[in-house]
């Protein structure tokens, strides 16, 4: 766990020009009570390893790990197919590597239907990732509903920013 | 992880004095749009039977005090700045004294050492005006529950003089909030309805939303997070312990409890859509609901665990739907004109709270129909109702703009204006217990 801290605080110094980058440290596994033995854990029950220098690369490489969305919507606009598109190349490029795809919502709607709608994004996202020749098996689709905005204010600025999907790449 | 006591209380009925019958409530005319006038009601430090100590029958006091305060239809006197009485006027009072301090109602008893540290806090409530008792109800206690005699008195005051049912002995569950909009800090806290005891469940390493207490309030059930994903958990109160609800990496969220406490009612997405589905409490293959496409979810059942009320953007909106408790008979109850979201049957099963969305987000009731709609809270971003016990009261979470902060409020529903909850930091998603025993 310490040297992913270590990393993490290293990329983050390296620079954060990246739009929507991910700045929260990977969380630990919340407290649960241990399967009995015998019991196999589900790997969706795993937590992930997040990658932040083949992070940094990916960004380098594709432009972005963030594509953004219209109010309440989750469709893909030209460039967010252009972002993901170069997404795909580097994953491919890349095999070695799974990517969690987060949804985010902005502040404006209610906790469960951002959920959703977050879920919607990283979906649609996803599957233009495997359109353009990425696995499935590679990716996981998640959402953050409201929970995690970049941007704190409440002005249409802000909102915008947080409307978005990161290709979070993880072990 | 603290073990919480659970508290037994033994509660001595004690005689009645004669009434020959049911007073009506006085004064505590509610009409809609808020109560008539405020019942003045008397609230002296309680003496000592046998030198238990004066302190804790004036704190006694002044909880009950704050207590009816709270709930919007008294104005309490004292402890502070009025007299007292003796043990012996605990249940005979000089009636005259106290209509000549201006209050209508007073609230006596006493309180009561006994073995082993226990303490027994007699209550009675008086009707000042008439000059007669109302009710009387003992409590015994460990030392350490005081408060929940206090709250237990509180109630009986509360619940004859308004007709209303008692919901003052009570917990608050809710999500505690620090740190800046971007990287907020939430745990989940317990807390009795007015803010004692406050604690703290989890450690703020996972992001943790929407607690919802189980039906004999020995548990909770919330949405976490694990590897990245929302995920439904199960805590027991006492123990802490909990436990991953559906194993299997798929997102879930927004659980709630069936009313017997055996099924838990939640949604899953996947694949760009949210169903709702249930599952037994104690785990094992969920059931699916609804199918439609769409985001369905913020699921409550009926009190009577017959029907669920969920919202549904099936129709291109977000809309209130209610179907049977199977997945059958699916229909829209929501056609007031605006977007409306997290609706919460009402434990009484007459309304159903939600949050309706316009150009900002309000709490409101309709009744299950759909029709007698009411707006109960003016925010730019109140959302997340919650009931009290007997529904008279919803509980909500206010989100200020800009900054961010997070209140909770709590509105009866009759009306009038909402109160602040007393947290130690910002708060959010709270649910009421039910009454505890």
């Amino acid at each position: 766990m310490r040297n992913i801290v270590t990393l993490v605080i290293a990329a983050l110094a390296l620079g954060t020009a990246a739009c929507g980058r991910k700045q929260v440290a990977p969380e630990p596994l919340p407290p649960v009570e241990q399967a009995p033995p015998g019991e196999v854990v589900a790997p969706g029950d795993v937590e992930l390893t997040e990658l932040p220098a083949a992070q940094a690369d990916l960004i380098a490489k594709a432009g972005s790990d963030t594509v953004y969305f219209g109010t309440d919507k989750y469709d893909l606009d030209d460039a967010t197919r252009a972002t993901l598109a170069a997404q795909a190349r580097w994953l491919i490029a890349n095999p070695n590597v799974r990517a969690s795809i987060e949804g985010h919502a902005d502040e404006r709607g209610t906790r469960e239907y951002n959920v959703a709608l977050g879920e919607r994004r990283a979906n649609a996202a996803r599957d233009f990732l495997v359109s353009q020749g990425v696995p499935t098996a590679r990716l996981l689709v998640t959402s953050w509903g409201k929970e995690r905005p970049v941007a704190p204010g409440s002005n249409e600025e802000a909102w915008a920013q947080n409307r978005r999907a990161v290709t979070v790449l993880v072990r | 992880m603290k073990i919480l006591k659970l508290t037994v209380l033994t509660l001595l009925l004690v005689a009645t004095s004669a009434a020959a019958q049911e007073p009506p409530p006085v004064e505590v005319d509610i009409v809609g749009g808020g109560v008539k006038s405020a019942v003045t009601i008397a609230v002296p430090a309680m003496p000592s039977a046998n030198g238990a100590g004066d302190s804790l029958g004036r704190q006694i006091a002044e909880v009950i005090a704050s207590d009816l305060r709270s709930t919007g239809l008294f104005t309490p006197l004292g402890p502070s700045g009025i007299g007292g009485y003796s043990y012996a006027q605990a249940s005979s009072p000089n009636y005259g004294e106290w209509r000549g301090a201006g209050a209508s109602a007073l609230v006596s008893g006493y309180v009561e050492g006994g073995a082993s540290g226990r303490v027994t806090v007699a209550c009675y409530v008086h009707d000042v005006t008439a000059g007669r008792a109302l009710a009387n109800q003992g409590f015994t206690v460990a030392p350490g529950d005081w408060r929940r005699a206090a709250h237990k008195c509180a109630d009986i005051a509360y619940s004859r003089l308004s007709g209303e049912g008692a919901f003052l002995d009570t917990r608050i569950v809710y999500v505690a909030e620090t740190g800046p909009k971007t990287r907020r800090m939430k745990r989940i806290a317990i807390m009795d309805s007015d803010g004692s005891n406050h604690r703290y469940l989890t450690q703020g390493k996972a992001t943790v939303t929407m607690p919802r207490f189980s039906p004999r309030g020995d548990r909770l059930v919330y949405t976490g997070t694990l590897a990245h994903k929302p995920r439904v958990f199960v805590i027991d109160i006492a123990t802490g312990r909990e436990r991953l609800l559906v194993p299997g990496g798929m997102i879930t969220f927004a659980p709630r409890f069936s009313p017997d406490g055996r099924r838990i009612v939640f949604s899953m997405a996947s694949g760009g859509n949210t169903d709702i589905y249930v599952v037994d409490a104690n785990g094992g293959p969920p059931q699916r609901l609804t199918s439609a496409p769409g985001a369905d979810t913020s699921p409550s059942y009926s009190p009577d665990g017959r029907r669920i009320v969920f919202e549904s953007d099936r129709s291109g909106t977000q809309q209130l739907y209610v179907m049977d408790a199977g997945g059958g008979g699916q229909r829209r109850i929501s056609f007031g004109g605006g977007r409306y979201a997290s609706p919460v049957w009402s434990p009484r099963g007459n309304l159903i709270a939600f949050t309706r969305i316009g150009g900002s987000f309000n709490i409101g009731v309709m009744d299950p129909s759909g029709g007698g709609q009411r707006i109960l809270s003016d925010g730019w971003q109140d959302e997340g109702p919650s009931w009290a016990p007997n529904g008279q009261f919803v509980m909500f979470h206010r989100t200020a703009r800009g900054s961010g902060a997070t209140t909770l409020y709590a509105v009866n529903i009759n009306g009038g204006a909402a109160r602040r909850m007393p947290t130690p930091q910002d708060g959010s998603d709270p649910s009421w217990s039910p009454l505890q025993n």
